[in-house]
């Protein structure tokens, strides 16, 4: 993206004029839909960021009472590791044109994912029913508030994927198809890369020395 | 007559981009309801914000009834005056200007401004109203439910926002962070429009500096909200949660009306800084395309090339960036750390300066211009004024010593209004006046343009500039009565009375401007495609009201920025961008 060259060029001035008119009147290379998906994934990753800096805000406080631990995080954490692989593959192979391989990494994408958000609803169930459970303690709250909006958008992925798959059989464009998939498997390691962050910075213990760091403020 | 030749432009082949695939409905109702129409949309839009801006509008009114004559209305009492505040703030802010700015300018003009069919993603246009007055619909709901709408002051804090004993806090309170959800649900559909087309749909030769301002605002703007609405966002369903299911990210274990609350831990103070860091970004977010806005109606107005269009450019991204660190001076009497006051008060000040580089140049591209004093160049002036009287009283609050004696005084309110109600108000007024010709293909009635922009300009005045001193005195505001104080003198209350009158005047007035809407739309003097001799694209267009696809069968070519006005040599005082350096009349020139 040239953009910051562009600031600086003066728009009124004859020379500049010649090169603006051949201008083709995109600011990037990329398709509408993938500049679109980066752009929303800017806006998921600032509702995160600002949960994740809320988290940490609250942590600091001396009344902080973390979270049990649920270890089924960890199997969790594997599907959806897994869900990407499988997207991956998934769009490593409609780019070489292999067809069955892209079917079968995008249901295994979609089949790891759906794990997953069952998984987390059986982490939510097991959370609920330990002794440690108080919905006033913030860590908890924090915990079902940040993975729900996580298995949200996840959610809203399945829809996407959904669409996707509905459309490989039979006769397709590929280039569409190709399209949609690489939309999907960005988005999902997107969300991948979102969950890492929040497990690994949140839900795996007290991490507030590590978020201080980060923050510049220890 | 004699032709320049041999620009670039000649050699330059047809336009890659912008063609698009467009949907054609067969019906009315797919037409005109279900619109996949960037312009219908952006009608739809405005006619939905105006429709809940008049509601506020008449809330204003009830509050300043009982301002200006206290207890002499029955129907108002401390409960529904907190309602009045609250749902007057929040519908004014976001339910109508960032609604109106960016989902009806931003949806009517960046497809015509640079140059496009449509948004590139017109079915996610459509979603993206339709949310919208959903949201519209959930807030006007909560005026008919148990208990009314909520009363906790357009900034929803907490905890007294969902505690038992502020008005509305049933159902009002979780109908308004619903609502909210929505809205920003709806605006992100929309903002991804806005931002993906400004930067992937361009003609040919439409660079971004080749942008109008208008266009630059908007976008900036968008940007700004995508940026900061999560952060109400999240603050409205955690909220909501602490409200419904009892957690605590907010709510601290209090005693209330006597009982303690099951609330543990809660921090009050991070939702007011989430709060006001979607907040402070929203002030921009009304007010940069207001100043892109503003630039163009100055510029074609004044037959003048805008002054510093590249500093002006630079001003709004500026101050888009600037804007997300500023939040905390809303806080100056939240008791956060000193040195926190006083580095959130230099960044405030900071932003006077591109601030002020704006109204210098608008104020420079006055200066020797060829002015017409046509009602939206009244209205781009008047705006100048508001501009700059809420911008001063804006230095006072934005340094921390100053800002907390004047906090929670009607100096605040007076504040707030003059720089983003009034100000982004009179550049909404010149815009329709501006663009109505193009939307419907008929002039505004002028002399009802200039009756409307005089009332409502010394109106505003009348209302907002004795509210100042007010504050000086010490008058409070949010507050139903003020009763016996030893340092507010019996005067002022004649003064709020005065001011009340003002506002019922100013308000009233409001009629006459709806009314010359409809009646031009039907008797208005046919306006032609290009009334006020502009260069940018939409006045270009073949068909006015534009065809569905904007340009015809072929997009245009641009081969020059939006400003050139009053270009020596050349025969007319303005060059169409589409218009190529050899196709302008100039006599007695030869190349």
């Amino acid at each position: 993206m040239n953009i910051f060259h562009e600031l600086t060029v003066k728009p009124w001035a004859t020379d500049q004029g010649k090169v603006d008119d051949l201008h083709a009147g995109r600011t990037s290379s990329r398709a509408a839909k993938k500049l679109a998906l980066r752009v929303f994934l800017a806006v998921v990753a600032v509702l995160f960021t600002l949960l994740v800096t809320a988290y940490g805000g609250r942590m600091a406080y001396e009344d902080w009472r973390p979270a049990p631990q649920v270890s089924l995080l960890w199997a969790n954490t594997l599907m959806l590791i897994l869900s990407s692989v499988a997207l991956q593959w998934a769009q490593y192979s409609v780019r070489r044109g292999r067809m069955d391989a892209m079917r079968a990494g995008l249901l295994a994408g979609g089949a790891f994912a759906v794990v997953f958000l069952f998984g987390q609803l059986l982490a939510w169930r097991q959370l609920g029913t330990m002794v440690y459970f108080e919905v006033t303690n913030p860590a908890i709250a924090f915990f079902y508030l940040i993975t729900g909006l996580h298995g949200v958008h996840l959610l809203g992925g399945l829809v996407a994927w959904g669409r996707t798959v509905s459309k490989v059989w039979g006769d397709f464009d590929v280039a569409k198809i190709r399209q949609s998939v690489e939309l999907c498997t960005v988005y999902w390691h997107f969300l991948l890369l979102v969950w890492l962050v929040l497990f690994g910075l949140l839900f795996t213990g007290n991490n507030l020395d590590v978020l201080l760091k980060l923050c510049g403020i220890r | 007559m004699e032709y320049v030749a041999h620009d670039a432009s000649a050699f330059a082949p047809p336009a890659e981009v912008g063609e698009m695939e467009l949907y054609h409905p067969k019906t009315w109702v797919g037409k005109y309801i279900w619109s996949q129409d960037a312009k219908i949309i952006a009608i739809q839009y405005a006619i939905t914000a105006i429709g809940i801006g008049l509601v506020a509008l008449v809330l204003s009114w009830f509050m300043r009834l009982q301002l200006g004559f206290p207890n002499s209305f029955h129907f108002i009492n401390p409960s529904n005056y907190l309602q009045f505040v609250t749902q007057h703030g929040m519908i004014m802010v976001i339910y109508l200007l960032t609604a109106l700015f960016l989902g009806g300018f931003g949806n009517y003009l960046i497809p015509l401004m640079v140059g496009a069919r449509d948004m590139v993603f017109p079915y996610v246009n459509m979603v993206s109203y339709w949310v919208y007055l959903s949201a519209v619909l959930l807030l006007i709901a909560s005026f008919f439910v148990t208990g009314g709408p909520t009363g906790a002051g357009w900034t929803l804090y907490p905890p007294q926002a969902i505690l038992q004993g502020t008005p509305g806090a049933t159902w009002g309170i979780i109908l308004m962070l619903v609502s909210l959800a929505l809205f920003i649900i709806g605006f992100t559909m929309g903002g991804l429009n806005y931002v993906v087309t400004v930067l992937q749909a361009r003609t040919r030769g439409m660079t971004m500096m080749r942008l109008p301002l208008t266009v630059w605002g908007i976008f900036t703007a968008t940007v700004l909200a995508l940026l900061a609405f999560p952060a109400l966002f999240v603050s409205a369903i955690m909220m909501l949660l602490d409200l419904t299911l009892g957690t605590s990210f907010f709510m601290p274990a209090l005693v209330s009306m006597g009982q303690q609350s099951e609330h543990t831990g809660g921090n009050p103070l991070l939702f007011q800084h989430l709060f006001w860091f979607f907040g402070h970004p929203e002030v921009y977010i009304v007010a940069l395309p207001a100043f892109g806005i503003v630039s163009d109606l100055l510029s074609v107005h004044a037959r003048k090339n805008i002054f510093g269009y590249r500093m002006m450019v630079w001003a709004i991204v500026a101050i888009g960036g600037l804007s997300f660190l500023v939040w905390a001076h809303h806080m100056y009497v939240s008791g956060m750390n000193p040195y926190f006051g006083f580095f959130f008060a230099t960044t405030t000040l900071i932003i006077a300066i591109p601030t002020a580089l704006k109204v210098y140049n608008w104020v420079l591209t006055l200066w020797h211009g060829n002015i017409r004093l046509t009602v939206p160049m009244l209205f781009a002036i008047g705006f100048i004024f508001a501009f700059i009287h809420g911008g001063l009283t804006g230095l006072f609050l934005g340094n921390v010593t100053v800002s907390v004696p004047l906090s929670d005084t009607m100096f605040v309110v007076a504040h707030f209004h003059m720089v983003m109600a009034v100000a982004p108000i009179m550049v909404v007024f010149g815009a329709i006046y501006h663009w109505y010709p193009k939307i419907t293909g008929r002039m505004l009635n002028d002399t009802l343009g200039k009756f409307h922009f005089w009332v409502t300009f010394l109106g505003t005045y009348a209302i907002y500039l004795p509210m100042h001193y007010l504050g000086f005195l010490g008058v409070p505001r949010r507050y139903y009565a003020v009763g016996g104080t030893d340092f507010i003198p019996a005067s002022a209350q004649s003064l709020n009375a005065g001011i009340t009158i003002a506002a019922l005047i100013t308000g009233a007035v409001q009629v006459v401007f709806l009314y010359n809407l409809v009646w031009s739309y039907y008797k208005g003097k046919p306006s032609g495609g290009n009334p006020w001799n502009a260069t940018t694209l939409e006045w270009q267009t073949p068909d006015t009201p534009p065809q569905h696809g904007n340009f015809g069968p072929t997009l245009p070519s641009v081969y020059r920025w939006a400003y050139d006005y009053s270009v020596p040599g050349a025969d007319q005082d303005f060059i169409p961008q589409n218009v190529p350096a050899r196709e302008v009349a100039r006599t007695g020139h030869k190349t």
